[in-house]
Order: C-alpha cells, then structure tokens, then sequence
C-alpha cells in the first residue's frame, strides 16, 4: 500500500528540534486537561451523561433536526439544508452575491474548512477574512490548520513575526506573542468593519428554542454576529442538543478537555436575528447520514471538537496535522475521514494509529475511536496486490503448526541476510531506523519438546 | 495446584523463546502446573491489525479449538490476550458457544499472578534500576494500570506490573516521564508507518532516563524499542516482566 501518510509526516520528522518542540507544546495541553479533569470529582459520570445525550440525539436525528428548524423559523432566522458541501458553498454563495456582499469575516467552523468554503467563495471574487488568530495565520500562509482547536500550533512565535512582517508590514523582527496579538487585532479591526457578512460555525444547536451556541477564547465571533446585517451560521447536522438544560454537561466538558479550562471565555448563545439585520442557518449532511447508517462508527458524530484526541495521540504529536491531509486531523479526523469523504485519501488514515487507546480514553463524550479505526481497517481495504498476497500467505502458513515451523525454518536461515541492509530487502521499513533481533536460532515449540518430552496432552 | 496451558505468541515462540521459558518458570515458582499445546500458532491479531478480517477470523477461531480444553490460558503478551479477550467477539466468534471458555479464561502473566493467584512474592532479585513501559493494550484494553488519562489525582487502583516489581529484591523502580505514552509499535504501523513509529520510539527511551532496565509486558514493544536501542548505541534496555520475575540475570 502507499503510505502516503509517512511521506507527508517526513516533511516534518527530520527536524527533530521542531517535532520535540511541537510535541511538547500538544502535549502540554493533554496535561492542561488532566489537571482541569482532576478538579471534577464526577467527571467520568459527566462523559456518561454527556455520551447517553449525544445517542439520544443521533437515535432521534430526524425528529430534533425538524424541531430546530421550526424554533430557529419561530424565531427569526432562515434554514437552509445542504446535501453536501457544494450544496452548502452555493447556498452561501448565492446568500452573499444577492446582498451584493465583498466582504466577509469569518470565525472558525471546522464545517466551512470541510466544505472547502473560503475557496469557494474566493472563486466568486468574495474576500473571506479568517478571525480567529490561529487560523489567521494559517489563512496568511496559505495553508490548511493543523490542529482542531490551535490551527497554528506547529508555527513558532519567530516564524508567526515574520509571516506578519510579510503579510501586514509589522515591523521586522516582533516576536513577542503579545505584541504580535494586538498587531493582528488592529488589522482585523479594519476588517470587521469593512465586512458586509459575518460567517461562523456553531458548537452546538439546542432543538427546543432553535438557537445556536458559539464557544470561542478570542470572542472574535461575537464581533462579527453583532456588526454586519448578515449572520450566516453553518453547521453539520449533528450538532444538536435537545434542550438548554443539555448545554453545561458539554459546556463543562468541552473547554477543560480542549485546553484545561474550566469554562471558554466567550459562550453565546443566539436565537433569532438581531433587529435589522438577517440570521441564516445552514445545516450541512456531507456523509454524515451514512455514518448514522453504520453502527460501528455512528458514534462519531457525538465528537465535539475540544481536541482532545489529538493532543493526547502519539502519532498526531510526532507527525503534525498536515500529515493527516483532511480538514480534520488526528484520531477523529481519521474516524470521519472514510465517512465524510472531504478529500480522497482518508482511508489509508485508519493505518496511521498504533491504537493505543488514549484518544478513547479522553475522549469527553466517549466515542470509542481506536475500536473504530480498528474496523475501518477491515471495512476499507487499502492493501495493494502484494500486501494481500503476502497477507494471504502468512494467513495459510499460521493455519497449521507444520506450516508455521517451515516458514519458521525458511525465515531463519535467511534471518541474517534480512538484518543486513540492501535494496529490495524486504525488511527495510524495520532496518530502516531499527536493528533486527538476533536469532535465538531455536524455537520455543521445539526447545519444550527437547527439554519436556513431547507435547503433554 | 492450578493447571495452566501457555499461550506462547507466535513471535514469541521464533523470536523470543526464553520468555517463554521465564513464563514457565513464574508460573512453576507461583505453583502452577503448566501446559503445552504444541499445535498452537497465532491468534491472528497481525491478520485483525491489519484488517484482514477473515484470515483473523480463521485463526482466532483455530486458537479457541486449540485451547477449549484448558480451564486456564496464560500468555507473556498483553496485546495478545487482548485480542483473544476483547476482540474475538466482534470477529464472530459466539461467545455462548464452546470457544466461549478461552476468551473468558485468558490471562495476561502480570494479572494473573496479581488477580487470579494473589501471589505476594516470587523471591526474586534483581538489582537494578528499572523503570516499567506500561504496554497501551494491557494498559487500556485489559486494565493492568489506571491510565494516566483518569488524571493525577485517580483514585489508587492497582498497577499490576508495578505490585509485582516492587516485591523483586534489590529493585530500584524508577518513574518514566509520561508514565504511559505509547513506543510506537503498534503492530503493522512500526512496519507500514517506519519513521513515525521510530520517532514515537525514541522519545519514549529517552523518557526512561536514570533506569537501566525498561520492563514491559509485551515482547513486541520491546523488540521494537531494543532494535532502536541497538541503532542508536546507548538507552535502557528493554526486557520482559517475566525475566525479572524470573530472576534471571541480564545477560
């Protein structure tokens, strides 16, 4: 198979000072996390609560979906359904090009970076400006972010100075994170300002009264909802919580497992319209009514996007979210990848884990994301001809003991050509960072029969 | 006396027969009389790791024939019994039928001695420093420890391997910096996935600075970490929990 995955995390892995780095700065918010997880004393019971309401909600989709549209009408607002993310980039197209819209600011939904949004609009000569400073920055260098909740947490503050000196003509050499804070706030000041629209996503949806629920540290989405006469909100369907009640369990859960907090700075909650001005709501399928269909991975739709899964994995921490090439890296992105189809290559993805089982166990809403990887692995075959081939064969020789000791026997009399490196030998990918064991030269079946008599039953 | 059949992984049994044979030899020490199939090959858990579903299946269903006989099966491999005790189900072995008897009764070495046998001590020595590479599968799948995820301040369960070190004489146990943070072996990712799994690898050893032993449960991680160990001239060495429980001296 290709290991695609391997040749984009060695973009990064020869740099060991960064990967050490990069490690170290994902890690410490896995250990923000445990210490905030500490100070509730129910916390495990606070992940059941929250896992019983998120089945609720995925067993009762269809009703709480019609549910929400009707209050969030009720209210004010306009509800459209996307199919799909073209779908959902041409409702908001033709949203924005019927107000004669050129500017929009935009707070970050992982959804709009699913659907592939801001090159959508771009397309259609609409400025998107990113207002989130970590996906400012990523926006600025023109690449996709890296992380759930920290899009630019594999750039350094040295690296963030430069870039800003380039893209906004701060004065060379800043590198104080501060100080780099209040220049990209000045700029994105100026286009608050100027924007005709503003975009979010929305952390949950409550069905009962039809209002959206945006989380944020930065508050940067509150601005854009309250300037602009437009408010467009895009979220996949998923989203929903049946009523306010519902919203502290996750509300508690969602910033301690993102960062360690106990609570985000800003929490706003938004039903209907403000006067004068348009609220539109669209909610987003692409996929995710076919991850509903399977039992093994409908779990993943509870996923509340704190992170956590990331910042625990061992395999994100050294190889970078770019590695995993989807909107959504990490554990979940790898469990979304085969279902939501945003970009081709998210199967192979399901491989890049070496299921330890620690992003099931932060999980805040307990999906069980290794056990899912693990079965996307048998759902899609991502093996070439030759890897079955080989798998084949290793399957038929463990069939039997006779078998098992031949292939044994042939393995051991060319087990020190294999340690030695050379091209086409097969255990390169071993050699390649690692030395071979030695031969202990006999095996265990045998030494037993030599030193036990034959096989005692 | 406790009858045990020995679940020696097939790696195990090619690569690594002394554990096999320390295995044996904690068992006799703890009192158990032990059994060995000699027909026994893989559980499949290379063929499930890799999705190969039905050649998994075919060989998780010939393990369970193997063993059916046996009241009791212990292996030197977490991940292995973790496959047999949490994976044959969903592979579509019935769990009501006659394989049921050897994924209920399957044991790993370390919570078997601690659960099952309450041994108190092996009179073992070993003195050395050592510090304890908790294994992911026998870690979270089968429970040896609390996971460093339930946060600092987790209510004291056990830590099976740690109970068991701790008895050894003249062992210093040293604690690793991020006590469970996977090697990065991981089965066919350390093949398919070389330069990750390598990377996770070192920064694993050089989290066990200070011991001069890294022990763990599973042969495959320790022959992942000791094959990077070996490249890179220096580090602890990784050994199996039975060696130690065994006594036996470092070669």
């Amino acid at each position: 198979m290709s290991a695609r995955f391997d040749e984009r995390a060695r973009e990064v892995l020869p740099d060991d000072a960064r990967v050490e780095w990069h490690d170290t700065a994902v890690f410490d918010l896995r250990r923000r996390r445990d210490l905030a997880v500490a100070e509730v004393p129910d916390w495990e019971a606070l992940r059941g609560q929250a896992a019983a309401i998120k089945a609720h909600v995925l067993d009762h989709l269809d009703t709480l979906l019609v549910q929400f549209e009707e209050a969030a009408r009720a209210a004010g607002a306009r509800v459209h359904w996307a199919a799909d993310a073209k779908s959902a980039n041409q409702i908001v197209s033709e949203l924005l090009a019927a107000r004669d819209v050129h500017k929009v600011v935009k707070s970050k939904s992982m959804l709009t970076e699913e659907c592939g949004l801001n090159d959508a609009l771009e397309g259609r000569g609409i400025e998107v400006v990113d207002t989130d400073l970590g996906e400012r920055i990523v926006q600025l260098a023109n690449e996709p972010p890296s992380h759930l909740i920290v899009p630019a947490i594999h750039w350094s503050r040295h690296e963030v100075g430069e870039l800003f000196h380039r893209t906004m003509g701060t004065p060379a050499g800043e590198s104080d994170p501060e100080r780099l804070t209040r220049l990209a706030r000045a700029d994105l000041r100026k286009h608050f300002l100027e924007a005709d629209a503003a975009i979010t996503g929305a952390n949950f949806a409550v069905a009962e009264t039809g209002s959206l629920v945006v989380v944020t540290n930065e508050g940067n989405a509150d601005l854009g909802m309250s300037l602009p006469g437009l408010h467009i909100a895009c979220m996949g369907i998923e989203k929903l919580v049946p009523s306010m009640s519902d919203l502290p369990v996750f509300l508690r859960l969602l910033a301690r497992s993102a960062t360690g907090q106990p609570v985000s700075v800003y929490t706003s909650m938004v039903t209907g319209p403000r006067a004068d001005a348009e609220l539109h709501i669209v909610l987003v399928d692409n996929g995710r009514t076919e991850l509903l269909a399977s039992d093994a991975h409908k779990r993943a739709l509870g996923c509340i996007r704190c992170g956590a899964c990331l910042n625990t994995c061992p395999v994100y921490r050294r190889a970078g979210g770019h590695a995993y090439d989807q909107p959504i890296p990490g554990p979940i992105g790898a469990v979304l990848a085969p279902g939501v189809r945003a970009k081709q290559g998210g199967a192979e993805l399901a491989h890049a884990s070496s299921l330890c089982g620690s992003c099931t166990a932060v999980c805040p809403v307990g999906i069980n994301l290794h056990d899912q990887l693990l079965t996307w692995r048998g759902e899609v075959r991502t093996a070439g001809p030759g890897e079955r081939i080989a798998t084949r064969m290793a399957a038929w020789a463990m069939g039997s003991a006779r078998r098992f000791d031949l292939a044994g026997r042939a393995a051991r009399s060319v087990w020190g050509l294999l340690g030695r490196r050379f091209r086409g030998n097969p255990a390169e990918p071993w050699l390649s960072s690692r030395e071979l064991p030695a031969h202990p030269g006999e095996r265990f079946r045998d030494q037993w029969r030599e030193r036990r008599g034959s096989a005692d039953e | 006396m406790r009858d045990v059949a020995l679940f020696v992984p097939c790696y195990v049994d090619q690569l690594s027969p002394q554990v096999a044979w320390d295995t044996v030899d904690v068992l006799e020490r703890a009192g158990c009389r032990v059994h060995y199939e000699a027909d026994q090959t893989c559980c499949g858990q290379p063929f499930l790791n890799t999705g190969a579903r039905r050649e998994a299946k075919r060989l998780a269903a010939r393990h369970c024939e193997r063993f059916a006989k046996h009241e009791t099966v212990v292996s030197p491999s977490g991940s292995c019994v973790a496959t047999v005790r949490n994976r044959f189900a969903e592979l579509g072995i019935d769990p009501q039928g006659p394989d049921a008897q050897c994924r209920t009764r399957t044991y790993e070495l370390a919570e078997f001695l601690v659960d099952e046998l309450r041994v108190e001590t092996l009179g073992a020595r070993f003195p050395h420093r050592v510090a304890v590479l908790q294994s992911c599968h026998g870690l979270r799948d089968l429970g040896l420890a609390p996971g460093s995820e339930q946060g600092p301040d987790a209510p004291e369960t056990r830590d099976a391997v740690s109970l068991l070190l701790d008895k050894v004489e003249g062992l210093e146990r040293v604690t690793p910096d991020r006590a469970d943070d996977c090697c990065g072996f991981g089965g066919t990712f350390a093949v398919k996935y070389p330069e990750v799994s390598a990377r996770m690898g070192k920064s694993r050893l050089a989290g066990f600075s200070g011991a001069e032993f890294v022990v763990g449960t599973d042969v495959s991680c320790l022959l992942h970490l000791e094959g990077l160990r070996a490249r890179a001239g220096k580090g602890p060495r990784p050994i199996h929990l039975a060696q130690v429980l065994a006594g036996r001296a470092p070669a």
